[in-house]
Order: structure tokens, then C-alpha cells, then sequence
């Protein structure tokens, strides 16, 4: 089966700065990958890239074998995507959104209502479902952007910090609507939060300055660490993949 | 497919989600009650007709239709929404289009609120219905000209001040055009091409013969052509810049 996500060669660059210098990635359906880095190493910009925003600089990407360049709305129709911060618009009612994504993603009448219907279980939205989203707090912002992304169940899932400022409990649950979802869809999910890539993610990716320093299993990412360190051994691992000193050894 | 009804829709519904259009609307109405009836003396004429109404009427749109599109981008812009609707399956074509007919449905409601105006000097004597039925087209094309307009400039700022701003000044250059002042004063000194030229891009050269029931088939293509141009340039400043 061919990859869900196939990005080649992807480069970014923005005026004489270079954001992200040549990623390769595939991600099949089953897995959950988790992006990491240290802010400004060029994780948004990827996913960016990725889900047809930004247009690369070179390279290019598919989305379950459709090109995102050359036909955007076949590709973008493959993909769910929740942007960072979970943009959504605050004088809309979460009914009146949810609404408004199932209609441009091409739903009517009952199809839609159950799509709907279907997302905000899964998001657990129905006692805000008649409340304009400027009213909502955080935490339930941040699951509309989620139901907003699954509500036409795409193969390819990706979310630009989708736990970011929720409290345990907020984190807990949509680490577990991750889980569930992960058996059949490709998911990539942006993060600095270590202990997320080890409770939900298959793969982890460090990115650093615009280029892949790690691909591997969280086990594997794990296993860099000196057997001498026991709390926080990720940390540890991250900080020797990603601070400059590192850079300039190699 | 085209998927413009849902945004027609929810553009169209957020005018009436906050008070601010409301407002807006509230005023125009009331100021052309004003300048029709107070500045534009529709009584004191003792004329059924509604020149008063269509003389103001482009100034009033003026500051009515940068209050309608300025919030068209640059809010996207603003809240960040803009990532989420150009990553949906949708064309930037259709976005920009389905921005601007909510926009030019809101204006034309404006300009439906007027018609009691109509009804007045139907009711006093028998006005020229042809001539009142184009100035009323004159306006709805006035109106969505001045919105493509709005609409293209607020994609270049995340400030909706700023994008009334622009499109306020662009509209009035774009009117004054068609003035003898200005007309005058190129006559002075410049050649009569020149002057011509400058009569030819203005709007108002194009809305009065409409405004006297004269519905000419090169003035409404003129308006057509600055709705496709804007919307045109409004699409290239999205494509160009929508990360910005």
C-alpha cells in the first residue's frame, strides 16, 4: 500500500533565513508520529508544507497518492488538519461550525448531521454544542478544532500541538481519542512534550535547524540515553539531538 | 464542484452575529434619510423623483462598504483562521468569491431598506420608475465594486482599521475622479486625453447616466470588469501571501 503521507525533499525558505532544509518522511496508516523540536526548528513550517498552506520552496509532498501541488483539493480532501492555537471562528456557535466545515467538505442534510453528530461525540462537545466558541474555554476550543479535523474520518490526520496549554485531564483525553483513532488513519502530531511521543506516538522525529536528527521508535530514542541517567532520559536525549554545541562536533 | 454556498452562507450570517454591521447599517439608513430628504430637499424640489437619493448615495457607500469588507481577511488574517479555511477542500477562487457576494447581499439589503424612500415619491406623484429602477442598479453595481475593492485590500493587513482605511481612500480616489473639480484642474494643465482617462477609470462617470434611467451595456461591463479585477488581485494576495 502506498504511504498516506510521502513528503520528498522538502525545503523552505524565507528570504535568506532556511527553515527547513530538505525533509524526507512517509508515514503509513497505523502509525502515530510524533514531531518534535525545539521551538523555531521547523516543525510548523513542515506541517505547513505538508497539509498545502505554505508551498515548498522545493520538494514535494502526496497525501495517499494524490499530489498536493498539482491537485490540492483531491489531497486536502484526504486530510484532517487542526492548525496551532485550533483557530475556529468565535462568533459561531459550535453547531453553526461544525455545520459550516461538514458542508465545504461536501456533507448535506442527514449525512452531515450525522458526521456532526459523530465528531462531537468523539470530542465529548455536547454540552457546549449551542454555545458561540468565543465563550468556551481553552480545553473545549481545542476540541472543536480536533472534532472539526476528524469530521469527515480522513485517512491522514495531522495537528500542530494539539495538547498544548490543556490541563492533565484535557491532555488525557485526547491522548485517548488519539489512540482510538490510530489503528486505520496516518497521524502526525507536532509536540514538546516528551512524555506525549511516549504515551501515544509509534515514531518519534526530531527535527533541528530544518533537518531530521532523529527517526526511530520511541524505544530506540529511549535507548540513546546513557544507561547512568534514570529520570528523564528523553530530556536528555533531545537536549544532545538539538542544542548547538552538538551541531558543531559533527 | 464549486462549494460556494457554505461560504455565502456563513459570511453572510456573521454581518448579523455581531451588532458592528448592524450599527453600521442603522447609520447608513439614517444619514440617507438625512441627505435625501434635509441636504438633498426631495420635498422642497417638488419633483417626484429620487436625485437627491442617488446624488449621496455613492459618497454614503463610501464608508459603508469599507464598513462591510474590511473584516473579510484581515479578521481571517487576525485569528488565525485563514490556515484552516485554505487547508479545507476548497479553491482560494471560490473563497474570495463566496467573501465577496455575502458582502454585496449584505449591501444590497442596505439598499433594499431604502425603498420606503421609492414608495415616498411614488405616493406624492409619478416619478420616472425607470429611471429610479437604474439609479438602484447603479448603486448595487457602485456597491459591489466598492467591495471587491475593500475585499482585496483587507487581504493585506491583519488590522480591520486599516483595511477601511484603504479602501475608504482607493474608493474616494476612484470617485473623485469623475469630478469637475478634478476634471477642472487637469483641463488646466493637462492634455485632453489625460483628463479623459482619468474620467473614464472614475466610478461616478459610469453611475450617473444609470442614475437618469440610462442603463448602458459599457457601464455595467465597466463595473464588471473592476469586480473581476479586484476579486482577481484579491485571490493573487491570498495565493501570494496567506502565511504572512
Amino acid at each position: 500500500m502506498e504511504a498516506a503521507i510521502a513528503a520528498q525533499g522538502l525545503r523552505k525558505r524565507f528570504g535568506s533565513f532556511d527553515a527547513v532544509q530538505g525533509i524526507d518522511l512517509t508515514v503509513k496508516r497505523g502509525e502515530v508520529l510524533g514531531f518534535l523540536g525545539p521551538h523555531g526548528a521547523g516543525k510548523s513550517t513542515t506541517m505547513r508544507m505538508i497539509t498545502g498552506f505554505l508551498a515548498p520552496t522545493a520538494g514535494g509532498v502526496r497525501i495517499c497518492d494524490t499530489d498536493m501541488l498539482s491537485e490540492p483539493l483531491k489531497a486536502k480532501a484526504h486530510m484532517g488538519y487542526l492548525p496551532e492555537g485550533a483557530p475556529c471562528y468565535p462568533d459561531m456557535t459550535v453547531a453553526e461550525f461544525l455545520g459550516f466545515i461538514g458542508a465545504v467538505r461536501g456533507f448535506d442534510g442527514p449525512e452531515r448531521a450525522r458526521r456532526v453528530e459523530a465528531a462531537v461525540e468523539r470530542t465529548n462537545l455536547h454540552g457546549v454544542f449551542h454555545q458561540p466558541i468565543e465563550t468556551l474555554s481553552k480545553g473545549f476550543k481545542r476540541r472543536v478544532g480536533l472534532a472539526q479535523a476528524i469530521l469527515h474520518d480522513p485517512p491522514v490526520l495531522i495537528m500542530d500541538e494539539p495538547t498544548d496549554g490543556l490541563d492533565p485531564n484535557q491532555k488525557h483525553q485526547v491522548r485517548e481519542l488519539i489512540r482510538t483513532m490510530a489503528k486505520n488513519k496516518a497521524i502526525v502530531l507536532s509536540t514538546h512534550i516528551l512524555e506525549e511521543v511516549e504515551a501515544v506516538c509509534t515514531r518519534a522525529v526530531i527535527i533541528n535547524r530544518g533537518t531530521i536528527v532523529f527517526d526511530g521508535t520511541p524505544q530506540a530514542l529511549d535507548a540513546k540515553a546513557p544507561a547512568s541517567i534514570a529520570r528523564n532520559r528523553l530530556d536528555h536525549v533531545f537536549r544532545t539531538l538539538t542544542t548547538a554545541d552538538t551541531e558543531s562536533r559533527r | 464542484m464549486s462549494r460556494l454556498a457554505p461560504i455565502v452562507r456563513r459570511e453572510f450570517s456573521a454581518y448579523f452575529n455581531t451588532p458592528l454591521a448592524a450599527v453600521f447599517l442603522v447609520m447608513f439608513l439614517f444619514l440617507t434619510g438625512i441627505f435625501t430628504f434635509n441636504v438633498g430637499q426631495l420635498y422642497e424640489r417638488g419633483q417626484a423623483d429620487l436625485r437627491p437619493f442617488f446624488d449621496f448615495n455613492p459618497w454614503l457607500f463610501l464608508f459603508l462598504a469599507p464598513a462591510i469588507s474590511m473584516r473579510l481577511w484581515a479578521e481571517e488574517r487576525r485569528i488565525g483562521t485563514i490556515e484552516l479555511v485554505t487547508t479545507l477542500p476548497i479553491s482560494i477562487r471560490d473563497l474570495v468569491v463566496g467573501k465577496w457576494l455575502a458582502a454585496w447581499a449584505f449591501a444590497c439589503v442596505a439598499l433594499v431598506l431604502t425603498l420606503p424612500i421609492w414608495l415616498t415619491v411614488e405616493y406624492l406623484g409619478e416619478p420616472d420608475r425607470g429611471a429610479i429602477l437604474g439609479g438602484y442598479v447603479g448603486s448595487a453595481l457602485m456597491a459591489g465594486a466598492f467591495l471587491a475593492i475593500g475585499s482585496a485590500l483587507s487581504a493585506v493587513t491583519k488590522n480591520q482599521v486599516v483595511a477601511f482605511v484603504l479602501c475608504a481612500v482607493v474608493c474616494f480616489l476612484l470617485l473623485m475622479a469623475g469630478y469637475p473639480v478634478v476634471l477642472d484642474f487637469l483641463g488646466g494643465w493637462a492634455s485632453p486625453g489625460v483628463a479623459e482617462a482619468v474620467a473614464s477609470v472614475s466610478l461616478l462617470t459610469h453611475f450617473e447616466p444609470m442614475e437618469r434611467g440610462v442603463i448602458d451595456l459599457r457601464d455595467v461591463l465597466f463595473f464588471a470588469a473592476v469586480v473581476a479585477a479586484f476579486l482577481w488581485l484579491n485571490i493573487l494576495l491570498i495565493e501570494w501571501k496567506k502565511a504572512d
